[in-house]
């Protein structure tokens, strides 16, 4: 277990509801029946999406999150992200995180490589100059040629994946998040992805993935979690968390 | 964080030139339009209004000219401001980006366009034989001070309040449309029945495109005008940041 002092991430009884709204309230109906609304809005059914999760993650290390769809991944990497905020708990990330929740995020068809790539590192936390900076970077590493200064709209899906996926890991973050992300492109492509994300973890760059597919987190991760509806069912590196024989049945 | 600030403005600079990119990147006039907009404007209500209509107002383009960009500037804040979060969902839901950024970015885009229009209206006023005023000096940063914080504090709760209540969007439009001619915009503000002045006073366009013309025209700045405005820019700053505050964390699950 890693010191507190380098804990980057610390959930501490992080529970998330979601209020359920059925369909999109209209003005009218809102103005025509406040006073029921007024009421229901106080005792709306809310969805349990976690519930009362606890782990902390070191510098350096590399955390799965694991679970079936439904149960729970989404939003403990949007809580990390600092796009959702628990409905109790705390959730602490120390540094710059850097969500690759799904590949390129922002980017604008209109736009061209290169400027969405600016664009999108100064979204990611770089300042205008370091983002410049590494340009170069992020163009040999999505590898795209001269569609570099095409617009995006004529790219296809695996050539926007590089790309988001290239600006992402050139932003130096303390944190890198990634959402089901890593099938992207061909394989040397992928090769050049791991690569990439084990010179990141050398540089003490902390990786929380999250998957269904067992194989990929069993290989590249320290630890995995194993969420069940919402509950942590298992922190454990992946030895452990699949015996040998039954994850090669599971493949 | 000393480093925060100066990304932020970094980022609002960029998110700007984003926007500015993205409308001219594929026509041929591009940028130009910017200009042609408020002067093909400017001369279609010149058009309907002057010979048509009569309307008994001497002067009438250099007056159409200074309260129409305002208006115009006005009205783009406010009518794009409910999509602000709705169109870029993928941001709000996948970054951190703060999100006050967005609104603010868009209402600097329209300040621009403004500014622009600003060219356009100085040379026109020159040549129907208005002359600079020293007071401009003072005047035109106050009052592009004063609707700014006007802008940005309606585009603020629009923003934040369309994320959950999509009605907004339309409702938007109609009150848009009715403050156009609580606006004495085609008509001089003398022409608003007495009776009525407390209700127009409502409308913060009321106080500013008055004053933007007795600015442009006449080189004059009404005191009690100015604070009246002033009284209009804080109640719509304020407004704005209270529900921007209140909604902004559920942003996201909103979208």
């Amino acid at each position: 277990m890693p010191r507190d002092s380098e804990a980057i991430v610390e959930f501490r009884g992080v529970s998330k509801s979601y209020v359920l709204h059925g369909p999109a309230l209209g003005l009218k109906h809102t103005l025509l029946h406040l006073p029921s609304v007024l009421r229901e809005a106080r005792s709306r059914p809310t969805f349990l999406a976690l519930d009362g999760i606890d782990f902390t993650v070191g510098r350096g290390e590399c955390f799965g999150v694991y679970g079936p769809n439904g149960s729970g991944k989404s939003t403990l990497l949007g809580l990390a992200a600092g796009v959702l905020r628990p409905t109790r708990g705390d959730v602490v990330v120390r540094g710059r995180v850097c969500p690759l929740l799904e590949t390129g995020a922002g980017f604008h068809g209109d736009l061209t490589g290169r400027e969405n790539a600016l664009l999108n590192g100064m979204i990611l936390g770089l300042s205008r100059r370091e983002a410049l900076a590494q340009l170069p970077g992020i163009r040999a590493f999505a590898d795209i040629g001269s569609y570099f200064d095409e617009p995006i709209r004529t790219y296809s899906a695996g050539m926007t994946a590089r790309l988001g996926f290239g600006v992402a890991v050139h932003t130096a973050p303390d944190l890198l998040l990634i959402d089901e992300v890593l099938a992207v492109g061909d394989e040397a492509f992928q090769a050049r992805c791991m690569e990439r994300l084990d010179e990141l973890r050398r540089a003490g760059t902390t990786l929380l993935i999250v998957s269904h597919e067992r194989e990929r987190l069993a290989r590249f991760c320290d630890r995995v979690l194993r969420l069940a509806r919402g509950r942590v069912e298992q922190l454990a590196p992946p030895s452990e968390v699949w015996v040998p024989a039954r994850a090669e049945a599971g493949g | 964080m000393t480093g925060g600030w100066r990304h932020r403005l970094e980022l609002v600079v960029a998110l700007v030139g984003k926007e500015f990119r993205v409308r001219y990147r594929s026509s041929v006039l591009g940028v130009v339009w910017s200009l042609l907009n408020p002067v093909c404007f400017a001369l279609v209500l010149y058009a309907a209004f002057r010979p048509v209509l009569h309307v008994p107002t001497d002067d009438y383009v250099a007056f159409l000219l200074a309260g129409l960009f305002p208006w115009q500037w006005f009205a783009n804040t406010v009518s794009s401001a409910p999509g602000v979060y709705l169109g870029n969902a993928t941001l709000v839901k996948r970054t951190a980006l703060p999100r006050l950024l967005l609104p603010l970015a868009s209402t600097t885009n329209h300040l621009v366009h403004f500014v622009v229009a600003l060219l356009v209206a100085v040379p026109a006023l020159l040549l129907t034989g208005h002359r600079p005023a020293p007071v401009w000096i003072v005047g035109l940063p106050v009052l592009l001070l004063l609707q700014g914080a006007v802008c940005l504090g309606l585009a603020l709760t629009l923003a934040a309040l369309n994320v959950v209540l999509r009605d907004l969007e339309h409702l938007t439009q109609v009150l848009l449309n009715l403050t156009f001619f609580m606006t004495p915009t085609l008509y001089s503000e003398d022409l608003v029945p007495q009776a009525l002045r407390p209700l127009f006073a409502l409308n913060p366009m009321y106080h500013l495109v008055p004053l933007w013309r007795h600015l442009m025209l006449e080189g004059r700045l009404d005191a009690a005008a100015l604070g009246r405005a002033a009284v209009c820019a804080a109640a719509a700053l304020t407004l704005g940041v209270l529900v921007h505050r209140r909604l902004e964390a559920r942003l996201a699950e909103g979208l």
